[in-house]
Order: C-alpha cells, then sequence, then structure tokens
C-alpha cells in the first residue's frame, strides 16, 4: 500500500507551535507512507494541486491530511481524491489544529503529538474499505410548519417556484405575532396592512395547500421521502360548511372566555373568530369554555348558525403528507409574569405585558385603539416602560437578551404619545440595544422628539397605593434611587422558546438549546440549516428576532430548499451501519436503539430473524455498534476494527 | 469630584480581597442597579449599594470601607433576592463591614457599640438577653435615655433575667475566635 502525509501549515495556526518539517520527516517513516510533506494551506487550491499530483507521481493508493479539524474540510479532501482517481474514503484527517497546536504550547510536545496523530490516521487508512453511494429520488413538496411571517414568507418563495408547500399552523388563524402587533418599527406602518395581503397570497396560491388549527403528530422518513402525520385538531365547526358570518360569536351566551389572540387583554366567547382579517375565517369552539361541551346544557351557535356547521361531536382528524424538506418556523412565545413577583407577577390589572400594550393600541384590538387602564377603563397618563423584565436575567433561567424589545419600546412610547399628547412616558433600561439600520435613530426619536424619559437602571419592585402604580427602580448614572407614580406598566416580558419547542424537536431529530431555542448547523456560515439533513430554521424558532430577520431568514430556509429540490435525486451517505446476518444473533438490542427506527428485523429463508438497516434512514451514529453483543453490527469506515488499530497504533508506541 | 485614576491593580486587588472574604463575584455586576432600586435604607446611606459595588469593582477600598452605607445597611437582602447577576450582595456588604471592623473604621460607631453588646450578650448566654443590650449600649454610646418612652410598653415583654441555653460555651468560643482572627 502507498500513503502520501500531506501536513499543513494552516499559516501560523499549526505551525506557530508545531516544527511541521520534523513531523513530515518522522511520518515519512512510517510503514506503508512513501511520501510526506508540508505546505502552507493544504486546502487552498495549489495545496489540492498539489496531493492530486503527488497522488499520479508517487502512485499513491491512501491519503492522509493532518489540519484542522474534519467538519471543516473532510469533504474538500475527499472531493481532492476523488478527481485524482481514488476512492473518495481512502482518505483520513489528522486533526493536528484544534487537538493540538491550538490546545499547547510546547513546540516539542506538539510535534510529538501531531506524528502520533498521523500515525493514528495511516493505521486508519490503511484499512479504509472503498465505499460507494447511492441515489435515490427525492419527492419535490416541502412542509413548513408554523405560519408566522417568517413561515409565511417561506412557503410563499417556495411555491413562487414551483414547489407544493404543506402549510401547518398550530392556532385557528395564520399571521403569527405579526398579526397580533400595532404598529413596525422603524418605520412605524402598521402592521396587518403589510402582513395581510401576505396572509391573502397564502391562502390564495394555487401551490400552497393550508392546515390551520393542526399539529405535527408524527414524522418518520429522510430527507427526499418523509412522511408527515398532521392531526386537524377539531374547532366542532365543519369549515368546509362555515361562512364566517360571526352571528354565532355574538349569540354565545359565554362571555367570559380566555381570548388567546389577544393575550388577555378581555375576554372574548367560547365560540370565536379571533380577529375580524383572520384567515382561514372560520369559527373555532373553545371546548374548555363551550356550556354545551362542558355541561351539555346550551347549543345555542348550532341553532343560530344558517350554514348548519356546528357539529359538537366533530372529532380530531388526521392527514399524512409526504414531503421532501421541512422549513420549521415555529416561533417564540413570551414568559409568564408569576416569573416576576416582584411586578405584581400578574396580580396588578395595571401592570401588563408589551403584548397586551400591541392590542390596545391596535385599532382593531379589544378597546378599537383607545389606550385605557385594565382596572377602571381610564386613559393613562403616566406610562413607565420596564425593559428587560426576565431577560439578561440568570437567576430565573433567562441569561440572553430577548432582541427586539429595546426596539419594540421605543415604538410603543412614541405612540403613546401620539395617542394621547398630554401623556408622559417613562422607560427603565439597562442598555439600548438598537443595532439594526435606522434603529439607533429611532431610539433617539423616542427621546428627543416624543420626549420618552429614559432611566437607565432596573426596577425593584412595582406595588399599587391607591389607583396608582408606584415604580421603584434605579438611576444608575445619577447614583441615586428613584420612584415614579404611574397609572400603567407596561413590562417587556423576556421572549422563550415556544411552548412545545421541545418535544416537536424531538419528533424532527434537530438539536434545541438550553433554552429550547433550536440550533443551526452552524451559527455564522450554516444559519438556517440543521445538522438534520432537509430540515431547515426560520425566525424566532432559532433565537429571539424581529421581522426583518425573520423574512430574511425564511426566504434563506426556503432558497435551500430550492436548491435540494434542483436536483432530481440525492446521494446516500455510505458510511452507514450494515449487518453481517451470518454472525447476528437475531436479539435487536439494535432495533430498539437506533434513535432513527432504522433498523428492522427480517426473517431469513431457513426461518432465523436478524437485523436489517434500512439505508436510506440510517444517520451513521453508531449507537447501533456499542449495543451489539456479538460485533454484528458494524458501521461502514468506523469499524471496531479500524477503531482498534487507531487505538492499538496509540498505544504501542 | 475627585478622578478616579484606574489600574489593573487597583481594578483586582480590593474585589479579590472581597471574593476571598465572601466568596462573591462582583466583577458579575453590569450595574443595573436593581440593588438600589429595593433597598429600604438608600435614603440614610452616603452612597447607594450599587456604587459600594462600583467601588469594588474600580478597587476604591478606603471609601468603601469608609463609607457608612456599610455599617447602616440591615441586611435585609433585598439586594441580594433582586439580583439578576445571582450575588449575594447582602453578604458583600457583610463582608466589608468585617474588614472595617478589623481595621479599627468605626464610621458609625453607634453601630459598632450595639454590635459589640449584641455580640458580648450573646457570649455570655449563649442567646441574647435584651435588657443587658440595651443597659450595654445606651451606657456605652452615652445615649442613656434612647427609646426609654418605650420602656413601658416592652416591659411586659421583656425578661428580666437571662435564659440559659445548652452550648453557651460552644458559641462564646465561636466569638472569642472571631474576635482573635486578624
Amino acid at each position: 500500500m502507498r500513503v502520501g502525509v500531506f501536513i499543513c501549515h494552516c499559516g501560523n495556526n499549526i505551525a506557530g507551535t508545531v516544527d511541521v518539517a520534523r513531523a513530515a520527516e518522522e511520518t515519512a517513516k512510517l510503514p506503508h507512507v512513501v511520501y510526506s510533506t508540508h505546505y502552507m494551506y493544504t486546502c487552498s487550491e495549489p495545496g489540492q494541486d498539489e496531493i492530486k499530483q503527488a497522488i499520479k507521481r508517487e502512485n499513491l493508493d491512501r491519503v492522509v491530511v493532518a489540519a484542522c479539524s474534519p467538519r471543516m474540510h473532510e469533504l474538500t479532501f475527499r472531493r481532492t481524491v476523488e478527481k485524482a482517481g481514488l476512492n473518495r474514503y481512502f482518505f483520513e484527517m489528522a486533526n493536528i489544529r484544534e487537538h493540538i497546536s491550538w490546545i499547547g504550547e510546547n513546540k516539542e510536545l506538539n510535534t510529538n503529538k501531531a506524528i502520533e496523530a498521523v500515525r493514528m490516521a495511516v493505521e486508519k487508512v490503511i484499512r479504509d474499505k472503498p465505499l460507494h453511494s447511492t441515489a435515490f429520488k427525492i419527492n419535490k413538496r416541502v412542509l413548513v410548519i408554523g405560519a408566522g411571517v417568517a413561515g409565511m414568507q417561506s412557503a410563499l418563495d417556495c411555491a413562487d417556484g414551483g414547489l407544493d408547500v404543506v402549510l401547518v399552523e398550530k392556532s385557528p388563524a395564520i399571521g403569527g405575532m405579526m398579526a397580533r402587533l400595532d404598529k413596525t418599527f422603524p418605520t412605524i406602518d402598521c402592521s396587518i396592512c403589510i402582513l395581510g395581503p401576505k396572509m391573502v397570497d397564502v391562502a390564495q396560491h394555487e401551490h400552497i395547500s393550508l392546515h390551520a388549527y393542526s399539529e405535527i403528530e408524527e414524522i418518520k422518513g429522510y430527507v427526499g421521502n418523509y412522511q408527515v402525520k398532521v392531526r386537524k385538531k377539531t374547532p366542532y365547526v365543519d369549515w368546509t360548511k362555515c361562512t364566517g358570518c360571526g352571528e354565532c360569536m355574538e349569540k354565545c351566551p359565554t362571555k367570559n372566555a380566555y381570548d388567546r389572540f389577544n393575550f388577555g387583554v378581555a375576554p372574548t366567547r367560547a365560540i370565536n373568530i379571533p380577529f375580524p382579517q383572520a384567515i382561514p375565517k372560520k369559527a373555532t369552539i373553545d371546548a374548555q369554555y363551550c356550556r354545551q361541551i362542558q355541561k351539555g346544557k346550551c347549543g345555542v351557535c348550532a341553532k343560530v348558525c344558517r350554514a348548519n356547521a356546528i357539529n359538537f361531536e366533530l372529532p380530531d382528524q388526521f392527514v399524512t403528507e409526504e414531503v421532501g424538506a421541512i422549513i420549521v418556523a415555529s416561533g417564540y412565545g413570551l414568559i409568564d409574569q408569576e416569573l416576576l413577583p416582584e411586578y405584581g407577577g400578574g396580580r396588578y390589572p395595571d401592570v401588563i405585558t408589551g403584548i397586551q400594550y400591541e392590542r390596545l393600541l391596535n385599532a382593531s384590538g379589544p378597546t378599537s385603539g383607545h389606550i385605557q387602564r385594565p382596572s377602571d377603563g381610564t386613559e393613562p397618563k403616566s406610562i413607565v416602560f420596564v425593559s428587560c423584565a426576565g431577560s439578561r436575567d440568570k437567576s430565573i433561567g433567562i441569561p440572553y437578551c430577548s432582541n427586539f424589545c429595546c426596539m419594540y419600546i421605543a415604538k410603543q412610547a412614541i405612540l403613546t404619545k401620539d395617542h394621547i399628547p398630554d401623556s408622559q412616558s417613562y422607560v427603565f433600561y439597562m442598555d439600548i440595544r438598537a443595532t439594526g439600520k435606522g434603529y439607533d435613530e429611532f431610539t433617539r426619536r423616542a427621546q428627543e422628539d416624543y420626549g420618552a424619559k429614559y432611566i437607565r437602571g432596573r426596577v425593584s419592585r412595582i406595588y399599587p397605593k391607591g389607583k396608582k402604580m408606584i415604580v421603584q427602580g434605579a438611576d444608575t448614572l445619577l447614583g441615586a434611587k428613584v420612584e415614579v407614580e404611574a397609572d400603567l406598566v407596561v413590562l417587556a416580558t423576556a421572549a422563550t422558546a415556544a411552548p412545545g419547542a421541545a418535544a416537536l424537536a424531538e419528533k424532527l431529530h434537530i438539536s434545541y438549546d438550553t433554552h429550547g431555542f433550536y440550533v443551526e448547523s452552524h451559527p455564522k456560515l450554516r444559519p438556517v440549516e440543521t445538522n438534520t439533513a432537509g430540515v431547515y430554521l426560520a425566525g424566532a424558532a432559532q433565537g429571539p428576532k424581529d421581522i426583518p430577520a425573520s423574512v430574511g431568514q425564511g426566504s434563506a430556509a426556503a432558497a435551500k430548499v430550492l436548491a435540494l429540490f434542483s436536483r432530481d435525486m440525492l446521494e446516500s451517505d455510505p458510511a452507514i451501519a450494515r449487518v453481517n446476518q451470518n454472525a447476528c444473533v437475531g436479539c435487536l438490542k439494535c432495533v430498539k436503539t437506533c434513535p432513527f427506527q432504522a433498523i428492522k428485523e427480517q426473517e431469513l429463508r431457513g426461518g432465523e430473524v436478524v437485523a436489517s438497516v434500512i439505508e436510506t434512514i440510517c444517520a451513521g451514529c453508531g449507537v447501533c455498534t456499542s449495543t451489539c453483543p456479538c460485533g454484528a453490527i458494524q458501521l461502514q469506515h468506523f469499524t471496531d476494527n479500524q477503531l482498534l488499530a487507531e487505538v492499538n497504533s496509540l498505544c504501542l508506541s | 469630584m475627585e478622578t478616579i485614576h484606574l489600574t489593573g491593580d487597583t481594578l483586582n486587588n480590593f474585589a479579590t480581597e472581597i471574593r476571598q472574604t465572601t466568596g462573591e463575584d462582583t466583577s458579575r455586576c453590569y450595574q443595573c442597579g436593581n440593588c438600589t432600586a429595593g433597598c429600604p435604607y438608600t435614603e440614610f446611606f452616603d452612597y447607594p449599594v450599587s456604587q459600594i459595588m462600583r467601588m469594588i469593582q474600580t478597587g476604591q477600598r478606603e471609601k468603601a470601607l469608609n463609607s457608612r452605607a456599610i455599617w447602616l445597611c440591615a441586611t435585609c437582602e433585598t439586594c441580594s433576592t433582586r439580583c439578576p447577576c445571582e450575588i449575594d450582595v447582602a453578604d458583600v456588604m457583610d463582608g466589608l463591614r468585617n474588614i472595617a471592623y478589623r481595621e479599627k473604621r468605626f464610621t458609625e460607631r453607634d453601630i459598632r457599640t450595639f454590635y459589640e453588646a449584641f455580640l458580648t450578650s450573646l457570649k455570655h448566654h449563649g442567646r441574647i438577653f435584651e435588657l443587658e443590650i440595651i443597659a450595654r449600649y445606651n451606657l456605652k454610646s452615652g445615649h442613656l435615655l434612647t427609646d426609654a418612652d418605650l420602656g413601658p410598653k416592652v416591659m411586659k415583654q421583656l425578661h428580666f433575667l437571662p435564659k440559659r441555653i445548652k452550648g453557651r460555651d460552644d458559641v462564646a468560643r465561636i466569638i472569642k475566635r472571631f474576635m482573635e482572627k486578624k
């Protein structure tokens, strides 16, 4: 066997603390190694050419590159050796940067360790087998989860690109958080005026099929071929008959149902259409409050409905959709005020959250756009905004910044002055984070043109005194404690992962961080990809995000799907598990441990039961190989023999 | 106001001393002011507690240890409860008071007198004996008639003789050990 070793300087990253010349000299003496050299940047074009030429010149049949992490450049070099005529799996990478040069300062020890790393790679590469991928067809339909602004953007871009889109939304109407906002920063254009037309486009697009009031029940399959079971939750109304006239909502005698759309600013009816521009404009019964469903007495809506659409017996329905890729745009949630007992924990009616204030400002909201104190309906004159209400607060487990609060508080302060000219707004802040285009100017306008008083300090406590709320805070620039008598207090409550985010991630086999936000494949270079092929991210599901960023990500995810679907066939990764059916005893432990359900039992002609790997589903994680008691199941390219040879070479030195 | 000259040593030394005394890492404080915002005694302080924290961060040892605030702090722990950075601010104030005591910086003499009267009583009886504390404090501080008007009211609840408890000697030993510590 003829192995070539290429040691990379990576500029000074490796050469600074590893004697690359000595490493090349020493590794040239290893068994099977016939050529060893070092180069400034092996990944560069001339660096790769050097590998190709050496393969021809020295007649090499195996290649080892000692450089950075395989996560960075393994694919680069696999392509290089393939172009020179070798099987792409006749290549190994020794990570002498992250594992050696970056972490040790002693040049001699580092060099010795680098030589050992190369020796291990050589022991592996001489045992590598040629592997070949197989091609399979792609189903060119895409599933978008969540119909907020990010998901709608993804759906529209995919549909405009000619793909069939399945859009699943868990609430009865699409639009997400943006549909609830009044105006948007920094341009103060009306939120529903710019979102409404997009919602109509989604509803009318020939390539988009919408499942509103639906959730993902189960996901099976792999990139190119997913089977998704969707639970269509029962609205207790036959939506094919409902005309959205709203008669039922007017006549419903239950007037104290919690209004999910308005975040409880005012009560709603048990049967309701969430807002005037709702799409689909269909009525939904909230079973928790419905007298007919809870007590079996009422049925007023069924009597008044001229379309005869009400059906209290209507069950949940399931549909299975086959798609080739999935875009997850499931949005975000907000912390419960109960986590903030020092601000009343939700006990004081005149201490509300930012999103509730949006609904008070909104012309189609419960107060028709008149700002009123929830306690007595009077117009507040002194309004205190508290930023970081839960955000950047390690003590309640939210160490991160919620990203958009600084901006929406400035916007709300401006709108407050527009609505009530003789009002005074106070904003307690720790930092003003206004990094977007035109954002800082906007927060200055709130202070300079609209007279909002910004106070740098946190608020320790809010308590009622007569009809007022006393806000106790600090002005750290002054070095003093301050108090404000407020008529209304607005808390910029922290953004969290959407409720149920973790459960959805587990169905999708994607990772999420400690706070429940989905983890992208690379924070800079692969921001909308996940580590599961065919699953992409958009919007605040990945982390708190404002509208421009969510729309940008929505389009980016759509572009990724369109690129994936530009081919008719996909190639499978051959580095997957394979069963030696002669050695398999049929215990089927692997079937139970496989996190991807990629192993099934198979009956041979003689009647013996053995395990069998479904090639397209296996992700090559290797859990099965460590479970198998007789070594019958082996992960290709990482077999026991290959890995033990590496370990032996290290132990025998 | 004076100009404070910041250098690496002054910035680190005092904070390290506080960390060794209390175990609290004051570098985590991002000066949000929530401790000051909740402090019920701020109006009596010469410096609000968030500024005391800043003094530690900026190495202003003299100013912090000579402040009245560290003596006036009632250790109600509102600051510790509210701190988003999970710093036990009240413990830091306590640590500063301990250092000030050892260095004989008694900015608030009466409070020192009270503490000593309290500890002496504790040393003698293993628990406090209110009448003794009142007597010691009033005599030593020279405020002979402090709170005398409350006398008739509290007499109903005060005991005229100290109650003795088990482990009295152990308590005395703890206090002795603290007093001898440098």
